[in-house]
């Protein structure tokens, strides 16, 4: 056994190249697509009020439900206010939803997830509170959250966000528990590595992946549920525009004046849409084992 | 291999783990992986645990690392008990005894650099101050398992399996360790790549005096680098003896068993081939008496109610747990009852 060994035979592999942007959009054309499209309704929310609006709240009697014309490109509501103006500024409320509630359910499941995951003894006690709250669908226990407290939107935000978070929190707590059985967790236990460490280091770094897919699909659920709970006013208040009750007051018009409910109703349907293929896009790219095909 | 106290010693080793089944979790039986397991290694002693699988050998390994806790049984390093140590205690002595596993993919975290997965041990036991000594530690041990320097900024991906294993074993070298346990550590390696592992490990282990504990299903790799051989079958050590004995008058049939699956590069050798029929016995009932007597080609009646202990036989430090005694021509007698 006095054999040396050769100098290093094998020859490293060459560095992959970081993608163009070219690249990225022929190799995920639905990320391109989703982020494109969602990248349009950022601008309008960011720059609603220089993008030929009115004040969304102004009121105007005399000019009730005109049809859409140069003037009014959306129509005006039964108030006579500017639908156009209204669901440009609807976008804001939407997006901010969206946003806040994938943050910050992803921050609190994670942590619960965490928690969970790596606390034996807590587990099955945390696991059943979660199972309740997802035994209740989220429509209703953020109706129900609501009725509780006054409209505002951010008591939107923690009542979608309560129910949004069990999701999470299963979501994580799964990763977790595959992720502590992994030999590089072993190794850094069996390297000295104490217990927080372990889990800033080898853990968390490895759920961003499956948690930033789950937080896209949040956030178009977000979406849909705050429009749900404007339309039925138990959402934001009348004085905040939002596509929820834009539409909700179109509603009773809407056999003779469509174009209340259509405006709100489509930018609502392309920005989930958008939310959603950038969610596809994203789960196909990071998920190793469909990434491998080319 | 010379006297004085083990290295590492570990005595009468089990790990049950419990089946939990029902609504309330209750304890409904046991998997019996480790059932009393005893062995020692000296300093820069090589032993090799070889077994199919599941027959608990890992097991072994990861209670001796404390990555999972044994039921019962002692395990010493350097006299000392390390089995029932709190883990603020455990911690500075994890420094000793490392691990390779068998997986170069699943072994190195995919978002760290080759920089920060082999200064994190050293970081840990505080080996190395500051930035510069950390790098200066890290591009030596860089040279120690034969990679080139510049490579420390690189992602695992970025490796070939045998570089990715080297990596892993660079990792166990950085604090120091006087034992390091491979489990599997080439088996998930090509031929070439096996060969070249095996290779760099015996060189490290003359160039630092490493003990190692071998954890490996492959009787061929285990011959090229081991002093002693212990054989392992459903949670038990069926035999254990120094390579030369046990490759050339193993005792045991089912350490027979294994050497005549090892192939042999020659297609005209003959040789007695000892095909075992049937599947290991479920670690959860194992069968009573001789653990092996269900599968075993000279079974007798004694094997299937008493259990053989392990028992000196042939020279000295060759023990085997089985009720045969060998005749001179390797022929096989059944031994009477004591």
């Amino acid at each position: 056994m006095s054999v040396t060994s050769p100098a290093l035979p094998d020859v490293l592999p060459p560095i992959r190249r970081r993608g163009r942007l070219r690249t990225l959009i022929r190799r995920n054309p639905t990320i391109a697509m989703g982020a494109a499209l969602l990248g349009v309704v950022v601008f309008i929310a960011i720059f609603a009020p220089w993008l030929g609006t009115v004040d969304p709240t102004a009121l105007a009697p005399a000019k009730r439900i005109r049809p859409p014309s140069e003037i009014y490109w959306f129509g005006t509501d039964m108030l006579g206010r500017d639908v156009y103006s209204r669901v440009m500024f609807g976008a804001r409320v939407s997006l901010i939803v969206g946003f806040a509630v994938a943050l910050l359910s992803s921050a609190i499941g994670t942590f619960i997830g965490v928690v969970s995951g790596y606390v034996r003894w807590l587990d099955s006690v945390i696991m059943r509170v979660m199972d309740g709250l997802m035994s209740i669908p989220p429509i209703l226990l953020a109706i129900a959250l609501m009725a509780l407290t006054r409209g505002s939107v951010q008591n939107v935000i923690i009542a979608i966000s309560v129910a949004e978070t069990p999701r999470v929190a299963r979501l994580i707590r799964g990763v977790v528990l595959s992720l502590r059985e992994q030999p590089y967790v072993e190794a850094a236990i069996a390297s000295g590595t104490r217990v927080p460490k372990i889990i800033w280091r080898h853990i968390l770094p490895n759920t961003i992946a499956p948690l930033t897919v789950q937080a896209t699909y949040i956030c178009a659920s977000a979406m849909i549920t705050e429009a749900i709970l404007s339309f039925i006013g138990a959402g934001t208040p009348p004085t905040v525009p939002s596509w929820g009750n834009i539409m909700a007051e179109g509603r009773a018009l809407w056999q003779v004046k469509p174009y209340i409910v259509f405006f709100p109703a489509v930018f609502l349907s392309v920005t989930v849409l958008a939310v959603n293929l950038l969610g596809d896009g994203l789960r196909d790219a990071l998920d190793p084992r469909l990434a491998k095909r080319l | 291999m010379s006297g004085g106290q083990p290295l590492l010693e570990v005595d009468g080793l089990k790990k049950h783990f419990p089946i939990r089944s029902g609504v309330l979790g209750g304890v409904s039986a046991h998997v019996y992986a480790v059932d009393g397991v005893s062995f020692d290694i000296r300093r820069g002693e090589t032993l090799s645990l070889v077994g199919e699988s599941g027959c608990g050998k890992s097991t072994v390994g990861k209670s001796i690392l404390r990555l999972i806790e044994p039921t019962a049984g002692e395990v010493r390093l350097d006299g000392q008990r390390i089995d029932n140590l709190p883990a603020g205690q455990l911690r500075p002595l994890r420094r000793r005894v490392q691990v390779v596993f068998q997986d170069p993919f699943s072994s190195l975290n995919p978002r760290m650099r080759v920089r920060d997965i082999l200064a994190e041990p050293l970081r840990n036991f505080g080996l190395a101050t500051g930035h510069g000594e950390t790098e200066d530690r890290v591009a030596s041990l860089m040279d120690k398992v034969r990679l080139p320097r510049d490579a420390i900024g690189r992602f695992p991906h970025e490796f070939s399996g045998g570089q990715r294993q080297r990596i892993g074993i660079a990792r166990a070298l950085a604090p120091g360790a006087d034992l390091i346990i491979c489990d599997e550590a080439v088996s998930a390696l090509d031929v070439s790549v096996k060969a070249q592992i095996v290779n760099l490990l015996s060189d490290l282990q003359d160039e630092l005096g490493l003990a190692l504990l071998f954890i490996s299903h492959d009787l061929a790799i285990v011959e090229h680098l081991t002093h002693r051989v212990a054989v392992m079958y459903l949670g038990k050590i069926v035999e254990l003896a120094e390579r030369s004995t046990l490759f050339a008058r193993s005792h045991h049939p089912y350490t027979r068993a294994l050497l005549s699956a090892v192939p042999v590069p020659d297609p005209e050798a003959q040789r007695q081939r000892i095909i075992l029929t049937g599947d290991v016995p479920s670690p959860i009932n194992p069968p009573s008496g001789c653990r092996f007597h269900t599968r075993c080609p000279f079974v007798f009646d004694r094997c299937r109610v008493e259990e053989p202990l392990l028992r000196p036989v042939g020279k000295a430090g060759h023990i085997s747990a089985c009720h045969l005694e060998h005749a001179p021509g390797g022929e096989v007698v059944p031994q009477p009852n004591a």
